[in-house]
């Protein structure tokens, strides 16, 4: 069995919350205390129901003000599949809690409200889901109800949505109509909705294939930490502990390590204090090398055969996410996997409009919830690959020494 | 890569981004299965070479002497170093004041002690077993989550986590307190404690005890625990779904031996496992408020 982790996003009131509440409820993954404190909780909904969406809303604040303000991660499990779900806020203010969300997601779901159709919020949370590379792309059509399960209004928002998802190169996008406040399609399929022939919303996830990995990829593996017992018993033995990123990595291939250029070989690979002859994508593991070289946290190591960029120089889109605008006279810190670098803005090229999608030359002053495409230099090599070869080595977060604050998600997109 | 592989995997990185990034962290260790597991996921972490942190137990005075009696074995077969802060110390020195009555606890007294043992210690990173499946303010939880110099989550100000990009940067007087299993669930726990053959403390499995009637729930009866006349005492055969000070965590009735009836038993179950905690049940928002002090 594996795992499915998705995101839901929308607009503040299309129903995310209500959505995730209604998959849990209809799979029974709500216990009776936890409905029991919902019923206490005594919000209802208009029809005097329950109102489902107060499972998700954690906090005080939220429960306060009927919003989600930061993300909430739920858990639950059909016979097929076991699933995580990131319920996002869907308030401009709140976006870096979104993408919090989306970042960790193979899967997002973007909700429509059918009454209203293709609003700014999904053209933002649609830009989001291409700049942050989330594989796959899921429109929900909600609130079908509200519009009498009329056909046409569903096919009127999926050609809208098709349109947006061309101008952003935005591939392999599906629809599903659903009312989540009557549980239409949303674990079984609906006798009012029988004119769209495809799955339930929950079908769908179970069955739904999230490709791991191109075939041309290789694989990186960025040192965590050197594991070094200093016993007598084991006085030599110096193994880089580390997460792969990609496939193909195994004992005896030629690697060099990134950035100083060092060339060796894998002498082992270690899990749990065994060893294996190859190791797989996302295991946590103990690299140990032929030859005794200077290797430190921070450091890639990765096959002679594909090996991805060191350099000072590369340009990055950028989503921001502080109070405090960009400070180009300002040395930020970039973080990529376990690599912590001094960095500058020297260029801000362009902002993006998220309703048009067009570029913006004329105003580089990049606030709260900006998306830009900036160039950075580094006090020192970067490795890195671009979002478009290896988008897994292409992420980093830029962090204000000043506050310690991430301020940034950065996909990296050219070498400079 | 099938499920608990994936999640294990997910844990011991976030266990050596944590001593990579921190000076002087600790594994918070209260004695139950998910700091147990903390520990199983540490040792696959770091071996063969030594825990790059303490474990650090907050003691109430009030815990099952299983749990105390399974915690000295544990250390002492791993060979690692433990601190325990005690909360009488701190009711000694007057910081807190001891609850009276019949519901009593110490359950939040422990706040005090596990903030001053951070301060004594000048720990910088306090690694917790909390999910985010256990509670709704836990759901909300970051896998590093800065706390104040006073302790203090603000969940209205998290810093975005972006992939597994871990930013650990704080100022002085700052801690992180970090989550590893945060995306387990309870069942993934037990699937993983079966999986891996993890010894637990034996309260967790089917025994017959004293227990007394509070609030709708059996608890096991203590010499601490104030019963008189009018209380409803029995022997029953009981197990504990989760392992917090015994004045807050009731018993479940259960015949499971194994871990396999115990597994089936929670596949089963149409209460959460928190159900079982009094201390979550005084309000809303009982553990947001909690969290939002320091609690774990």
């Amino acid at each position: 069995m594996n795992i499915l982790k998705f995101i839901t996003a929308g607009s503040v009131d299309d129903g995310k919350s209500t959505l995730i509440g209604r998959l849990l409820y209809d799979t029974n993954s709500i216990l009776d205390d936890q409905l029991e404190a919902i019923k206490n909780a005594n919000r209802k909904n208009n029809d005097g129901t329950v109102d489902l969406a107060i499972l998700t809303d954690g906090l005080k604040a939220e429960r306060e003000q009927g919003i989600t303000i930061d993300v909430a991660y739920k858990y639950f499990q059909t016979e097929n599949r076991k699933f995580i779900i990131a319920d996002a806020p869907g308030h401009i203010q709140y976006t870096r809690n979104m993408v919090t969300g989306a970042s960790n997601s193979d899967l997002i779901i973007i909700l429509i409200d059918a009454r209203k159709g293709v609003i700014e919020q999904t053209k933002r949370h649609s830009f989001l889901a291409k700049l942050l590379s989330i594989k796959k792309v899921l429109v929900c059509i909600n609130k079908m109800d509200m519009v009498d399960y009329d056909e046409s209004v569903y096919e009127n928002i999926k050609k809208d949505y098709t349109a947006l998802a061309g101008r952003l190169a935005l591939s392999d996008v599906d629809f599903i109509p659903v009312s989540a406040l009557r549980g239409d399609n949303i674990v079984h399929e609906s006798a009012h909705l029988s004119w769209h022939k495809g799955p339930s919303l929950l079908t769908y996830l179970e069955n739904i294939v999230i490709e791991e990995q191109q075939e041309t990829a290789s694989w990186r593996f960025p040192v965590q930490w050197v594991v070094r017992p200093q016993t007598d018993a084991l006085h030599d033995y110096r193994g880089y502990a580390g997460r792969v990123i990609g496939a193909g990595l195994q004992v005896g291939e030629e690697v060099v390590i990134l950035p100083s250029g060092t060339r060796t070989s894998i002498k082992a690979i270690e899990l749990n204090q065994e060893n294996l002859l190859q190791a797989e994508n996302g295991q946590s593991i103990i690299l140990h090398l032929a030859d005794d070289v200077d290797v430190s946290r921070g450091d890639i190591i990765t096959s002679v055969n594909n090996q991805p960029h060191a350099s000072r120089g590369f340009s990055a889109n950028i989503c921001w996410f502080d109070t405090r605008s960009l400070d180009d006279s300002q040395v930020y810190l970039l973080q990529n996997h376990t690599a912590t670098t001094k960095v500058k803005i020297a260029d801000i090229a362009y902002k993006y409009d998220v309703n048009t999608q067009e570029k913006i030359f004329n105003d580089t002053q990049v606030h709260l919830n900006d998306i830009a495409r900036i160039s950075v230099r580094a006090a020192n090599d970067v490795v890195f690959d671009l979002s478009s070869d290896f988008p897994e080595n292409a992420r980093a977060i830029l962090i204000d020494p000043r506050t310690n604050l991430t301020v940034a998600a950065a996909l990296i997109e050219t070498a400079e | 890569m099938d499920y608990l592989d994936h999640l294990e995997a997910e844990a011991i990185y976030i266990l050596r981004e944590v001593a990579a990034q921190f000076e002087h962290p600790a594994l918070l260790f209260s004695g139950g299965k998910d700091s147990i597991t903390l520990v199983h996921l540490a040792l696959k972490a770091f071996r063969p070479g030594k825990f790059p942190f303490p474990l650090v137990h907050i003691d109430t005075g009030h815990n099952f002497p299983e749990t105390i009696v399974f915690r000295d074995w544990l250390v002492e077969q791993i060979g690692e170093k433990l601190i325990v802060g005690y909360v009488q110390d701190s009711i000694d020195q007057g910081k807190v004041v001891e609850q009276r009555g019949k519901n009593a606890s110490r359950n939040a007294l422990q706040t005090t002690t596990l903030l001053d043992t951070i301060t004594q210690y000048g720990f910088d990173a306090c690694i917790g077993g909390a999910r985010r499946d256990e509670e709704k303010a836990r759901a909300k939880e970051r896998i590093f989550s800065v706390r104040d110099e006073f302790g203090q989550w603000d969940p209205k100000r998290q810093r975005p986590e972006l992939w597994n990009i871990l930013n650990g940067k704080i100022h002085k007087g700052e801690n992180v307190r970090v989550f590893p299993i945060s995306n387990w669930t309870e069942l993934d726990v037990w699937n993983y404690i079966k999986r891996e053959k993890i010894a637990l403390p034996s309260i967790y499995f089917s025994h017959e005890r004293e227990v007394v009637l509070r609030n709708g729930q059996w608890m096991a009866t203590a010499p601490f625990l104030q019963i008189d006349e009018e209380d409803i005492v029995d022997h029953k055969s009981v197990r504990f779904r989760t392992v917090g000070d015994m004045t807050c965590t009731a018993s479940v009735d259960s015949v499971a031996t194994e871990l396999d009836d115990i597994i089936a038993e929670i596949k089963a179950s149409t209460v959460s496992e928190r159900g079982a905690r009094l201390d979550d049940k005084v309000s809303e928002a009982a553990m947001e408020e909690r969290k939002k002090q320091g609690y774990f």
